[in-house]
Order: structure tokens, then C-alpha cells, then sequence
């Protein structure tokens, strides 16, 4: 009894430890964008260390970026930012989390058209929604892209009246991430 | 009895193999997140808490375009509208030529001085694993007195119409409303104004701002200098104001018994008095433009 019960028991949790494993697919170093155009003003920003994780048994999806890892080309504006509108300090991230649908054929190469429905979380406050997007399956690489529009109201993300930039009230987002199989 | 504590066990490290397998993936990318050391930023609105410096630096490429004001003094009554009448004025491009180091020339009216700076960051706040209590800057400058002397007959050479300054400025941002600075200066001036006082002059400056909301903040600046027995008609420079943030200005406005606003002038040569009410009102407005080139935007073709 005694001596195979080890064995057993390192079978098991090696098994249940490589399927886990092998169908977790993730990144810290995705791109997310977002666009604000108004007649006055264009402004952008970019988070190149979005992460993201994807499990292609079940398709949940989970993303995850540090507000403060947004650069403006105005560092004026990244500072307003994080103080005036994210308040980065109190809501540090911003995730989504999800299930990527239909399934794709993760051992096909090509692109597919997929939404993810989930939930949004940014500047502490949820949102339901479907994201359209595509996967595109490579050698090794699952790549993620997607295009959505956040209206400001939705999250509770404030801006005067007063300030002299102008700030559009729905802001374009578009990411990009290229997942790479996840080890630990 | 060995063999069901066995089971006991097995099924144990069967729930938490499944339970591996069913982690979160929110909080798997959580422990995956770069915590070691995230920089405190925006310490103070502006590269001035009012008349000194504050440990910020103009960001790289940009440049901050600052017209400051001192009017005369409150005390000099209507007849001089409180002041109003007077300016004491100061124009300066400061520019960042990093993210840490920043340099300037201004110029005031006052004794019609030039002012050359350079002020670096040497030390970033950070929260997070790795811990730095606080951000520390070096300041350095060089003004220019080109004002014609009043006293008949006397003549200055180049390096006797010179003032340097260097200072060491420590901050620390103690909570989203509260940040807190001390500022210990040099001054050295190789001829000073009045003959009874001294060429080199110590100091130390202390100030702060208290966030009122998320664009107004109350701001008090206090440099004591240690003057020794010198005879001279100095007082310390004492100033309190508010600054509010409007995207992309900052205007500052304030009460200080100074007139002059390089260190120089505040630090060294404030003849106003508090107590006597010779308060002058003054303004900063600085306006920051981005000089980065944008090429971002237009590389986001996917």
C-alpha cells in the first residue's frame, strides 16, 4: 500500500499540473491604445505592458493593465490622467475578464472572427459587455486583436467643463496581444 | 487506518491539483504583475512650489513657458490701488531635456537680471516592493545682475554682478492631498548688494501643498537664512497661495514678501515684512507644451 501511494499521488498532480499547463496560453507585454478625437484635439496613449492570459480548453480570457503604464506624448496629460480622471491611485488596473466565443480551431493556423463576452472593469466600476475581435492562430502564438469604443459615463470617469483640452466623451480602444504558451 | 489517512491525503492533492487547474486567471496575471517599485508621481503641480523650486522637472521635450508677477506692495494704499500700480516681472522657457533633467533662462525686471538653471532628479518616490521614502532633485543657477549701479562711480566687474545658487530639494508625497519639502540652499555672491552683508549665504526652505480638490491646491514656502550678525535690511521670505490646474496651464496665484523671484532675490534680498503688511500679491502662470514629435499616433495603423 505504502509504497505505490506516492507514485499515485505524483501522477495525479503532475497530470492535473501539465493540463493546466498546456492550454494556458498568456502576455505581459500587449499593446492597448485608446483614441480620443474631438474637432479640437487629438489625443492618444499606449500600455505596451497589458497583460493578458487565455485558456483555450474552456476560452475564459482574462486581461489585466496598470493604469500608470499608459504614455501620453504629453506628459502633461499622462499626469491629468492618473490624477484627474483614472485616479490611478485609487484604481490602480484596469481588467476585463471573459470567455472568448465560438471556439476556434487553436491547432489550425488562421484567423477567426470571435467576441468575448464579459466584464469590463475600469476606474472601479463594471461593465457587461461583448467584445468583437479577432484570433488569429500562428506557429506557437495565439494573437488577440480587438476594437471597442468605452463611454466615459459608463465608468463614472469625470471631465469638467472648464479644462482648455478637449476630451471626447466616448474614447476608441484598440488592443492587440500576442499570446505565447504560459509557463509559470 | 494508514491506508484511509492515505485516501485522506490523495483526495486532498486531487481537490488542490483541481483547484490549480480552475485559478483565477485574473489573479494568476496579478502574481505575474511587475510590483517592484512603482514611481510616485506629480509630487507638486508645478516645477515651483512659489517661489522655490519643487523637486518636479519639466518632462522630456517639453517646455514650459512661465510669466510671473509680483505687484507692489498691499500696504501702499489706494492711492497705489493696493499695489496694483507696480510689477515685478519675470519671463522664463525652461525645458526638459530628459524625463529627469531640466534647464532655463528667465528674465527679470528686477535689477534687470538674467537667470541660467539646471535642475536634475536624482531620486524617484516609488511605492510598491522596492520602497523610496523620498524624491530628491539638485537645483543649480547663475544670475546676472546687467541693472547700471545707483551709487555714482561704482563699477562691477562681470564675476561681482554674479550670484550662484545651489540647492538640494527633498520631497516627499505623504498622501494623495499632502506633499512636503525642505530645500537647503547655498547662495553665494562674490560682491554682495549692500556692502555689510555676506558673500555666501546659507539657508533652508521648507514648503508644502495640501490638495483641496483634484485641480486646487493651498500651497506655504518659508526659507529661513542664517545671516549671522550681518546688518542688513533682509527678512526671511514667507509665502502662501493657492494653485489651480486648468489642463494644460497651472496658474499659482499667492501673498510673499519677496519681489524678485530667483533665489537670488526671494533668498537674499527680501526687504518686505510680514508684520509691517508689506505683502505683495503676484501670480505664476505656466503653460507646458509638448515638443515630442507625433509619430505615435500614426504608427497605430492596426
Amino acid at each position: 500500500m505504502k509504497s505505490y501511494l506516492p507514485g499515485l499521488l505524483a501522477l495525479v498532480f503532475l497530470t492535473g499540473a501539465a493540463t493546466a499547463q498546456s492550454t494556458l496560453y498568456a502576455t505581459n507585454s500587449g499593446e492597448t491604445r485608446f483614441f480620443s478625437e474631438t474637432p479640437a484635439e487629438n489625443i492618444s496613449a499606449v500600455n505596451a505592458k497589458s497583460q493578458a492570459i487565455l485558456n483555450t480548453a474552456t476560452g475564459e480570457l482574462a486581461v489585466r493593465m496598470n493604469m500608470r503604464d499608459f504614455t501620453f506624448p504629453n506628459k502633461l496629460m499622462q499626469e491629468h490622467f492618473n490624477e484627474n480622471y483614472m485616479e490611478s491611485d485609487k484604481y490602480p488596473t484596469a481588467t476585463f475578464r471573459g470567455k472568448v466565443e465560438p471556439a476556434p480551431h487553436y491547432t489550425q493556423k488562421g484567423t477567426y472572427a470571435v467576441t468575448a463576452k464579459g466584464t469590463f472593469t475600469v476606474h472601479g466600476q463594471s461593465q457587461e459587455r461583448t467584445l468583437s475581435g479577432q484570433l488569429i492562430v500562428t506557429d506557437g502564438t495565439i494573437e488577440l486583436q480587438t476594437n471597442f469604443d468605452v463611454a466615459l459615463a459608463d465608468h463614472k470617469i469625470e471631465v469638467p467643463k472648464i479644462v482648455f483640452v478637449k476630451i471626447a466623451q466616448v474614447i476608441n480602444v484598440k488592443a492587440r496581444y500576442v499570446l505565447k504558451p504560459y509557463k509559470k | 487506518m494508514a491506508a484511509s489517512k492515505y485516501l485522506g491525503l490523495a483526495a486532498g492533492v486531487l481537490f488542490s491539483a483541481a483547484a490549480l487547474a480552475q485559478t483565477d486567471l485574473l489573479d494568476e496575471l496579478e502574481q505575474q504583475a511587475d510590483t517592484a517599485a512603482t514611481p510616485v508621481v506629480a509630487t507638486f503641480k508645478s516645477t515651483r512650489i512659489i517661489n522655490g523650486h519643487s523637486v518636479e522637472t519639466v518632462q522630456r521635450h517639453h517646455l514650459d513657458f512661465r510669466i510671473s508677477h509680483r505687484f507692489g506692495r498691499l500696504n501702499s494704499g489706494a492711492y497705489e490701488l493696493f499695489g496694483l500700480d507696480q510689477a515685478s516681472l519675470r519671463l522664463g522657457f525652461e525645458y526638459g531635456l530628459s524625463d529627469k533633467l531640466m534647464i532655463g533662462v528667465g528674465r527679470s525686471n528686477e535689477q534687470k537680471a538674467y537667470d541660467f538653471l539646471a535642475k536634475y532628479r536624482v531620486l524617484t518616490q516609488t511605492t510598491g516592493a522596492r520602497q523610496v521614502p523620498v524624491s530628491v532633485a539638485l537645483f543649480g543657477s547663475a544670475v546676472i545682475r546687467t541693472q547700471r549701479s545707483f551709487i555714482p562711480g561704482e563699477e562691477r566687474t562681470f564675476s561681482e554682478k554674479l550670484t550662484y545658487c545651489g540647492q538640494v530639494l527633498v520631497a516627499r508625497k505623504f498622501s494623495e492631498r499632502l506633499s512636503l519639502q525642505v530645500t537647503p540652499t547655498y547662495l553665494y555672491r562674490q560682491r554682495p548688494e549692500l556692502a555689510t552683508d555676506v558673500p555666501a549665504l546659507w539657508a533652508v526652505g521648507a514648503g508644502g501643498r495640501m490638495k483641496l480638490s483634484k485641480r486646487v491646491s493651498v500651497n506655504a514656502e518659508y526659507f529661513w537664512t542664517a545671516r549671522g550678525s550681518a546688518q542688513v535690511p533682509y527678512y526671511n521670505a514667507l509665502a502662501v497661495g493657492v494653485d489651480i490646474e486648468t489642463g494644460g496651464h497651472v496658474f499659482q496665484l499667492h501673498f510673499t514678501n519677496s519681489r524678485g523671484m530667483v533665489e537670488k532675490h526671494f533668498i537674499g534680498e527680501t526687504t518686505g515684512s510680514w508684520g509691517k503688511g508689506d505683502v505683495h500679491y503676484g501670480f505664476n502662470i505656466s503653460r507646458v507644451f509638448s515638443l515630442e514629435k507625433k509619430t505615435k499616433r500614426a504608427s497605430a495603423s492596426w
